[in-house]
């Protein structure tokens, strides 16, 4: 048993009150922003093209980067000649190995603080680790003359054998020593026994391939060293995580780099830290003078890593009744040597169902290739592909209503730990889903409904992704002397709509329009923020801000002092409304913050504070749940489908924001059709290069392929989280996949189960 | 060299080299227009040049002397925001924003496309007028990507903006 496991057992006995953290600090009234469809704050300067993202950061001097790449997955180089490239126009320096300041290895994601992609030492000898690594970085005054020079570069290399072929790697998988925290193996009775045993049975085998995240913004970085300071402008969802790794790569304190990041042209997983921040920062110290790095698109897919591929097993046995009796999942997914992103796609199996005997299972094959990485639902994407495809093929052989399969299974308690679900609503997103999709329209028999050419199904799926709320997140409040509230903390703003609830939230909480709140975020230096992950910005974020707007009114109580209306009463006896203070008693006695700082003669009040521990996760288990509804057309001539309806009812807590709320489930929707119909890192197992580096040849759902998306929930707030909230950046790529296969089948008979689902695959 | 961007006359030493969009960017300092691809796959560079949406990294700087290029920042006059940005705010068609000066260009002009009578891949009859059915409308966009995914935003305001009811989605209808 682990520390987490004792902690988790005690925890489930104690009484949440006695819990710190697990209440939820309860909001002082009601002000209308939280749950209104507010547009968001930035748009303004993002339909005007005023918002700066990091390659467009000017500075004075700028000398402009561009990277040569290894050809060979695995080796040392050779020969590396840079004469003609330094000799080229306008060219300042190559950097290469042999020049390159000594640079510790940054830690990776789950070493210690760090949050590399990897921790492989960057440019620091003539080893190569994977095809596409950066050997050489010319700096020049133009890109145009960085970019011709970086051509000039000629290298040879002594290759040596690489693992590069998955079906080869797969033969020597291990498991790995956890999966997030969790065990690669979870058994519960002999599940393997009790599926061959059942009397109704499905026992099958999915693939999913490699992707990309395929930000459109590419990443980069523009930076400049300030004495001993580095100023590193980036594209990230992790500030102050880049800070400190940076920080350790080049000997310094974590207050010694800054990182901004005020706008991020979308993450998914991919702005993290990679080898191109901490080159462009060798750079600039070589160099003496700041220097921009922008990835072309093709250095993206060479240095930042995609979702690694899988293959897995579904196992289901049930009894007569359609009750399971057995639940297997296991699989096998690649990695590399230095990296730890195991792709958790057993988790889904961990609190789906209520079966009999479980036995969960997961498997990494090492591979020498760029580390991979979390994308949108790691693991919960394809792992809901794989287990959501099997119920539908389980409940057919049933003769069963998949949806009614999934209520005869529904859990009253988390099924592999025990804990209680902080909040489950999953039969009524399925229920209110199957109303407004028109589900009973649908014919259980597959190729039943056909219009001309194309051939017409229904399929669902449950979504799933889990709660979490990161520890460490602090935030700043200043109120001035006008009564307008400054919030800060560093938060990152890639397209979540982060400063538009956070404002809203701030607002209703301090009893402030929301003109009169400014939150500033996307700065290493503000107080402490949580990365933009596992959907846990918004609850870890509105968790600070809580404690911090707490503070704040309490801070104000002690400065209004005898001579206020609100004078004798205790924070907690009050309410903030109309810019002010009220007694909750006797509404009239009101004071505003300006009429209490200007008779204390102050000019503003700052509280810093820190949102207290994330226990309720240790407590219960939580998770987001959905309903995906999905029509498709698939044309009997061509095998082409077309995605004709979807949607996607959610059960997510309480919805802050409807209109970004909406967008947001949209994007992870449509993220899940191109998982389903189109997309696919190729990986060429005999170089180990990607040969699809570029969005001509890596197909994304564009406008055609996306039909008006229906978004519902049931707005149940989980009264375990901040404002009964939880993160819904992910769920929506969840169960995508396979509501399209289950639609598919039911347009053609057909199952399919290796993804992309391309129309060779149904001729 | 002399370029008109957004109504202004310019004069740059351009690198014959160049495109259009690193004129744009790295050397005007309008930076509204996008770099997604840098090979004519995203939209996100998309500018007007004589009212004609193209995508600027495929385009030569030198080729442009002397033509009216437009670029996101000329769309406002003066604090008022075009209508088609006003609705990409209303019916939030961006998340990240990046995507987004590229769509309103190219949206702009595919309006102006539209009413010239230009036919689409799923234009029904090539003879008649075409109208901003939802078809016509998504295909017309489908050289704009969003990775966001706020496709169905971005279709609702151009619908709002340049059609009627063109959003409304044919496929529910039945
Ligand atoms: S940057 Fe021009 S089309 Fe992508
Ligand atoms: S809004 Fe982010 S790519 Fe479209």
């Amino acid at each position: 048993m682990s520390i987490m496991d004792i902690a988790r057992t005690a925890l489930r006995h104690v009484p949440d009150a006695l819990v710190p953290g697990a209440k939820p600090s309860p909001m002082r009234g009601q002000h209308g922003q939280i749950g209104a469809p507010v547009s968001r704050l930035d748009g303004v300067l993002k339909v005007g093209g005023a918002a700066r993202f990091v390659s467009e950061v000017p500075m004075e001097e700028m000398l402009y980067a561009a990277l040569v790449h290894s050809t060979i997955a695995k080796g040392r180089i050779a020969t590396l000649d840079t004469a003609a490239a330094e000799a080229a126009p306008g060219v300042a320096l190559v950097m290469t190995h042999r020049n390159a300041p000594k640079m510790r290895a940054p830690q990776a994601f789950g070493q210690g603080s760090g949050v590399a992609g990897s921790n492989l030492p960057i440019m620091q000898d003539d080893a190569v680790h994977w095809n596409g690594e950066a050997i050489a970085l010319v700096l020049a005054d133009t890109q145009a003359q960085a970019d011709h020079a970086a051509a000039l570069v000629s290298v040879t290399y002594d290759a040596s054998p690489a693992t590069i072929d998955f079906d080869a790697a797969r033969a020597d998988a291990q498991h790995p020593k956890s999966i997030l925290g969790e065990p690669p193996v979870l058994d519960i009775g002999d599940a393997e026994k009790a599926l061959a045993a059942a009397p109704h049975k499905v026992d099958l085998r999915y693939t999913t391939p490699r992707h990309n995240h395929n930000a459109i913004e590419p990443h980069g970085a523009t930076v400049r060293w300030d004495g001993d300071t580095l100023i590193l402008h980036d594209a990230t969802q992790m500030l102050n995580g880049t800070a400190a790794t940076v920080a350790d790569v080049f000997g310094l304190k974590p207050e010694q780099v800054r990182v901004l990041s005020p706008f991020v042209g979308g993450g998914f997983g991919g702005k993290g830290l990679w080898s191109h921040q901490i080159l462009a920062a060798a750079a600039a110290k070589l160099s003496g003078r700041p220097v921009r790095l922008s990835l072309t698109r093709e250095a993206v897919y060479r240095l930042v890593g995609g979702r690694t591929l899988t293959e897995q097993r579904v196992g289901l046995g049930a009894d007569a009744d359609g009750r399971l009796t057995a639940l297997i999942h296991t699989g096998v997914t690649s990695m590399t040597s230095h990296n730890n992103c195991p792709e958790q796609f057993t988790f889904p199996a961990r609190h789906l169902y209520a079966a009999g005997s479980f036995h969960l299972e997961q498997h990494i094959a090492e591979m020498d290739m760029l580390a991979n990485t979390f994308m949108r639902a790691p693991g919960e994407s394809i792992g809901t592909f794989a287990l959501e495809c099997a119920i539908d093929e389980l409940a057919e052989r049933l003769g069963i209503d998949p949806i009614e399969l999934r209520r005869r299974n529904e859990p009253t308690e988390d099924p592999t730990s025990g804990n209680a679900f902080s909040s489950r609503h999953l039969l009524k997103a399925y229920a209110d889903g199957a109303k407004r999709f028109g589900w009973e329209r649908r014919n259980a028999t597959p190729s039943s409904r056909r219009e001309g050419e194309w051939l017409i199904g229904m399929g669902v799926a449950t979504a799933t992704y889990p709660y979490y709320r990161m520890p460490g997140a602090a935030a700043r409040i200043e109120m001035d002397a006008s009564g307008h509230a400054t919030v800060a903390i560093a938060g990152q703003e890639m397209g979540m709509g982060t400063a538009t609830v956070q404002a809203q939230h701030a607002a209703d909480r301090l009893g402030l329009p929301l003109e009169a709140v400014t939150f500033e975020y996307g700065d290493s230096a503000l107080p402490a923020g949580v990365m933009a992950g596992g959907s846990a910005q918004t609850t870890s974020i509105l968790a600070a801000v809580a404690a911090a707007s707490d503070e704040l009114i309490g801070a104000f109580v002690k400065l209004a002092g005898n001579d206020s209306p609100i004078a004798g009463r205790r924070a907690d006896e009050l309410v903030a409304r109309d810019g002010g203070l009220a007694r909750a008693d006797e509404p009239s006695a009101h004071e505003s913050y300006a009429s209490i700082l200007a008779r204390a003669g102050r000019s503003s009040l700052t509280v810093e504070t820190a949102a207290p521990k994330p226990v309720e996760t240790m407590k219960y288990s939580m998770h987001s749940y959905g309903a995906q509804f999905a029509e498709v057309g698939v044309n009997a001539v061509t095998g082409e489908v077309r995605v004709r309806r979807f949607l996607g009812s959610f059960d997510c807590g309480r919805i802050l924001n409807p209109k970004t709320a909406t967008s947001q489930f949209r994007g992870g929707i449509i993220m899940g059709i191109g998982l389903a119909l189109m997309e696919e890192t190729l990986f060429d197992p005999r170089t180990g290069r990607v040969m699809n580096p570029s969005l001509a040849e890596y197909h994304v759902p564009v406008h055609l392929d996306v039909p008006e998306i229906d978004v519902i929930w049931t707005d149940i707030p989980d009264p375990h989280t901040p404002l009964g909230a939880h993160g819904i950046g992910e769920i929506g790529i969840t169960g995508t996949a396979a509501a399209i296969a289950n639609a598919i089948h039911n347009a053609t008979g057909r199952r399919l189960r290796d993804l992309p689902m391309t129309l060779d695959k149904l001729l | 060299m002399r370029f008109t961007v957004n109504g202004r006359s310019i004069d740059e030493e351009v690198d014959l080299r160049i495109s259009l969009l690193d004129l744009l960017r790295d050397q005007v300092g309008l930076t509204g227009t996008k770099k997604g691809c840098n090979q004519g796959a995203c939209g996100a560079c998309t500018v007007l040049v004589d009212g004609e949406r193209i995508n600027a990294c495929l385009a030569l700087a030198v080729q442009y002397q002397d033509r009216s290029i437009v670029t996101v920042e000329g769309l406002a006059d003066g604090d008022t925001l075009h209508p088609l940005q006003k609705a990409f705010i209303a019916h939030d068609g961006f998340q990240c924003g990046y995507c987004t000066p590229g769509q309103i260009c190219s949206a702009i002009a595919m309006a102006d496309e539209l009413s010239r009578g230009m036919p689409s891949a799923v234009t029904p009859d090539l003879t008649g007028i075409a109208i901003l059915s939802h078809d016509e409308l998504r295909e017309r966009m489908s050289g704009n990507l969003c990775r966001c995914g706020a496709h169905n935003g971005i279709v609702a305001a151009i619908a709002e903006t340049f059609g009627t009811g063109a959003a409304a989605p044919e496929e529910v209808a039945a």
